[in-house]
This record gives C-alpha cells, sequence and structure tokens, in this order.
C-alpha cells in the first residue's frame, strides 16, 4: 500500500514567548506513516504535539528540521493540499454565508464546475443532514450543526485523504454517532482518514490503526487488534501506561 | 486568479452584508442628495462651497469604508479561526491577500461609482451642466487612490496587532500625506543638514496621494489634464499597490498560524 502521509524526522520548536521562558519542542524526531485506505487514529495527552504535527502537515507551521509529505508531495507545495480534506477541532466559518453558499467558494477553490458543485452540494447536504437549512446563515447554526458543516466542507473536493482534528469534541452522543457512521462510510468507500481524539473507546471502534505520541515522541505504533493483543489490556489502559499515568492509591 | 476571485466574492459579500457599511453609505447619499440640491439665495460662490463639502464629505466616507474592512480581514480571519479551513486548501497566502485586496478594491469602487453618480446627477441637474468627463476621471483618480490606500491597509493588517491600531495608523498616515505630503520638499529646503535630507527622502519615499485628489477640477470647472499624466498615475498607483501587496505577503508568507 502506498503511504498517503509520512513525515521524516519531523522536527517543531517554538521559540521562546515574549514574556520570556524557554524554547519548547512540540515534536522531536516523529516519523509517522500512514498507508491509502487506512483510518489512522492519532493519540497523545494535551500538549503531545498531535495539533503540531497536523498543522505541519497542512502548512500551517514550517517545521524546525525534517520533512512531511502528502501524497509524495512535501507539504511546501499548496498542491500538496489538492487532494484532502480538513475538519479542524474548533469550527468557525463565514457567518455571514450560508451553509450552501459556504460549500460553493470551497468548491471554487477546487475549480469544479458548477454543475457538478450543485450536485456535491446537495448530496452533502443530505449527508450531513442540513438539507433543511442550506440556505441559512451560518451563524444561526448550532455547534453540531456547525461541525457538521464543517464535515460537509472537508468532502467538496470528494478528498483522497481527511484530517480531522478531534471531529467528535463538544458534540452530544447523537452528533459523535453521527461523525462515526461518516467516518465509517468514507472508509467503506476506500479514503484515508487520518483522526486525532481524546476518545478512546472511540479510536477503537473506528481505527485500523493508532500512533501515541507523547511530549513530541512517538510512543507506540500498530494495529489496534495488534496492541490489544501484544499488551493483554484496552487502548486507554496502553494509552495511559504510555503517556506514565499512574493512578492515586487511596490510604 | 480563480481563486483570487473567489476569495474577493466571499469579502464583497462580507461588506455588503454589514449594516456599518450601509447606514455610511446612506448617511454620506442622503447628505450629498441634500446639500448638493439647495440653491443657497442663488450666490455662485456658497454653492462652490457646498459642492466642496459634498466632495469632502464623499471623500472621508470613501476612507472609512476601503480602510476599515481591509483592516480587519486578515486578523478576523485569523481570530474567528476561517483562515484554517480556508488555508488547509490549494490557496496560497498571495492569493488569500490578493484576494482580499481585489475584494476590498472592487468594493470601494462600486461604492465610489454610486457615490459620484449620484453626486453628478444633483450637481448637473441643479447647474444644468454635464462635465461627464470630469467626473469619471475624478473619480477614475479616487479609485486609484483607494487600491494604494487598501494595500497599504493591508500590509498594516499582518503587521500590527490590533486592528482598531492600524485603522488609526493608516487613516492618520494618510490624512497626513493628503495634507502636508507635497509641502516635504519645500520643507526639506528649508532645514539643516541631516534633517532636510531625511525629510526629502520620506517625500519621495511616500505615496503622493494628493496627486490623485483632483476635487478643484470639478468644483471649479477647471480644464482636464492631459490623458498622459493620467497614464502616468495609473502606473504610480499600481507600482505603489503591487509594492505594498508584496511586502504584505513577505511578512505573512513565514507567520506561523497555529490551529
Amino acid at each position: 500500500m502506498s503511504e498517503i502521509v509520512k513525515t521524516v524526522e519531523l522536527f517543531v520548536e517554538y521559540p521562546p514567548s515574549r514574556s520570556g521562558g524557554e524554547r519548547k519542542q512540540a515534536v522531536n524526531g516523529l516519523n509517522l506513516s500512514v498507508k491509502a485506505g487506512e483510518v489512522f487514529g492519532f493519540l497523545g495527552p494535551n500538549g503531545a504535539g498531535k495539533t503540531t504535527t497536523m498543522n505541519v502537515l497542512l502548512g500551517f507551521i514550517q517545521p524546525t528540521r525534517g520533512d512531511a509529505f502528502l501524497f509524495d508531495v512535501s507539504v511546501r507545495e499548496p498542491i500538496a493540499r489538492q487532494r484532502i480534506g480538513y475538519l479542524p477541532e474548533l469550527t468557525y466559518y463565514y457567518k455571514f454565508l450560508t451553509a450552501e453558499e459556504l460549500l460553493r467558494f470551497y468548491a471554487r477553490i477546487f475549480r469544479i464546475t458548477p454543475a457538478e458543485t450543485e450536485r456535491r452540494i446537495d448530496a452533502l447536504m443530505k449527508l450531513v443532514e442540513l438539507d433543511h437549512a442550506r440556505k441559512r446563515p451560518i451563524k444561526t447554526y448550532s455547534k453540531g450543526m456547525q461541525q457538521r458543516v464543517g464535515l460537509a466542507q472537508a468532502l467538496i473536493n470528494n478528498p483522497d485523504l481527511l484530517i480531522l482534528d478531534e471531529p467528535t469534541s463538544g458534540l452530544d452522543p447523537l452528533g459523535r454517532m453521527k461523525v462515526r457512521e461518516i467516518i465509517q462510510r468514507l472508509k467503506n468507500e476506500g479514503k484515508t482518514v487520518l483522526f486525532s481524539s481524546h476518545e478512546l473507546g472511540e479510536v477503537e471502534t473506528v481505527c485500523d490503526r493508532v500512533a501515541i505520541i507523547n511530549q513530541g515522541q512517538l510512543q507506540i505504533e500498530g494495529r489496534v487488534a495488534d496492541l490489544v493483543a501484544k499488551y493483554q489490556c484496552d487502548l486507554e489502559r496502553i494509552f495511559l501506561n504510555l503517556i506514565g499515568y499512574t493512578a492515586p492509591t487511596v490510604s | 486568479m480563480n481563486i483570487v476571485i473567489a476569495i474577493a466574492s466571499v469579502v464583497a459579500k462580507e461588506m455588503y452584508r454589514r449594516k456599518d457599511f450601509y447606514v455610511l453609505f446612506v448617511l454620506t447619499a442622503l447628505i450629498t442628495l441634500l446639500a448638493g440640491s439647495v440653491n443657497f439665495f442663488g450666490d455662485a460662490k456658497i454653492a462652490m462651497y457646498v459642492k466642496e463639502i459634498c466632495l469632502l464629505l464623499i471623500w472621508v466616507s470613501s476612507l472609512v469604508i476601503a480602510v476599515g474592512p481591509a483592516a480587519r480581514q486578515i486578523p478576523a480571519e485569523r481570530e474567528n479561526r476561517t483562515i484554517f479551513p480556508l488555508l488547509a486548501k490549494p490557496v496560497t497566502r498571495a492569493q488569500m491577500i490578493l484576494g482580499k485586496f481585489v475584494g476590498c478594491w472592487v468594493v470601494a469602487g462600486f461604492a465610489l461609482l454610486v457615490l459620484y453618480l449620484f453626486f453628478g446627477v444633483v450637481s448637473g441637474l441643479r447647474e444644468q451642466a454635464w462635465p461627464v468627463a470630469h467626473f469619471f476621471l475624478a473619480a477614475l483618480l479616487h479609485w486609484l487612490l483607494l487600491g494604494i490606500v487598501i494595500a497599504m491597509t493591508l500590509l498594516g493588517s499582518v503587521v500590527l496587532s490590533a486592528p482598531s491600531v492600524n485603522w488609526t495608523v493608516t487613516l492618520i498616515v494618510v490624512i497626513g500625506i493628503l495634507f502636508v505630503g507635497e509641502h516635504l520638499n519645500k520643507v526639506a529646503g528649508r532645514l539643516h543638514e541631516p534633517g532636510g535630507s531625511m525629510v526629502r527622502t520620506v517625500y519621495y519615499l511616500i505615496p503622493h496621494l494628493e496627486w490623485f485628489d483632483i476635487r478643484d477640477l470639478l468644483i471649479y470647472n477647471k480644464p482636464l489634464p492631459p490623458l498622459l499624466a493620467l497614464g502616468g498615475a495609473t502606473v504610480y498607483a499600481a507600482i505603489y499597490m503591487a509594492f505594498f501587496l508584496y511586502a504584505s505577503w513577505l511578512v505573512f508568507r513565514r507567520k506561523p498560524l497555529s490551529a
């Protein structure tokens, strides 16, 4: 299977803040590989370097050293983002636009023809169950609806790779289930999905492979079933052990 | 180009869907209508003053329409986090800056066109004279000036952290250039060195926005400048717009964005 996402000896260092302090090593020599057609869970505690790694993949920040590739194209090239869809953790879109105007805007960026754009908007609005609200300004949407618009915009170009940053964060159980269903559907269509999450149960259900990072370093990487079999415990326990968590004892 | 136009169309939608834009626009149009249509005791001199006031109002209003939205474009994208889904697509930062610029400039141009048309019709009906070429040239030069101002504001928006600071600084600089820009050379001649050289350098570096101000032609019905001067002004404006946009890109291209 070809590698869709690859990081090679990736280092990201943040300069000290203006008020002082030290340089922060956010990502420390990370080598990551996501293969075509798999759902890949990217896990780690807060501040582990997950979002920083995603920021590098999306070209928001430049790595201090090393490189990252999407479809064998360096992430420094904007064309590397032609075949990806991205859903940020906190979804904010142009509130003065309606959902269909927003999708039309993003479709235009991908140079999708007007007829094809309308066809995709119809399909996506149905997929995320926002068909009834497509002509309403986004500012009138609830958080869950905004998250679903986010998912629709991430899919407008029919991407081969979907990068989801905490896609179920802040959603109610129904919203989470719907997102899980969509990920499952994308997986069945042969799409590659890279997503970060704190919901380990969810990761265990949806992902083919996972990587756990801590303090910018890769701790473990492998198939979920293999890891569970190897460590004889669930993913949550493996995760907690790897980040060095010990339960407080009650005296 | 398709991406630039797509971004510009979103900027335009944002601008015309905002209430403050309408309020300013309608207010300027109303005052122009009222002041332009009143005939003060049939005195030609007073009528000229009124014309001057109307044009000043259009100038102030157009500067606010241009600077306000341009100052908040990029900071608002960052603050509202809409920049992340946008730049996660095959959009370069240069295209983003250019799209923002085109959107602001086109909307400012449209507002300008309507205001000049309005003022032209009102004053034409009163004076029974239709100096169309004068109005066209004044509006065109005014629009070129707004292009420089918008590009300058975009540069400010990637350098200065707060839009309000950028807004204030840009307006002070623009008004300063309009009022004292042309006199700097004379001032430099009267100063001792190195002050004289410093002021002269500033004189040659700043965009001379006052050269685009031909309100006197409209007020006093003076003859039109030669076409060559218009061509020169267009090239001059294009150079400054390109310079400010290029500088904005240089600052913005490596700016880390943390989602």
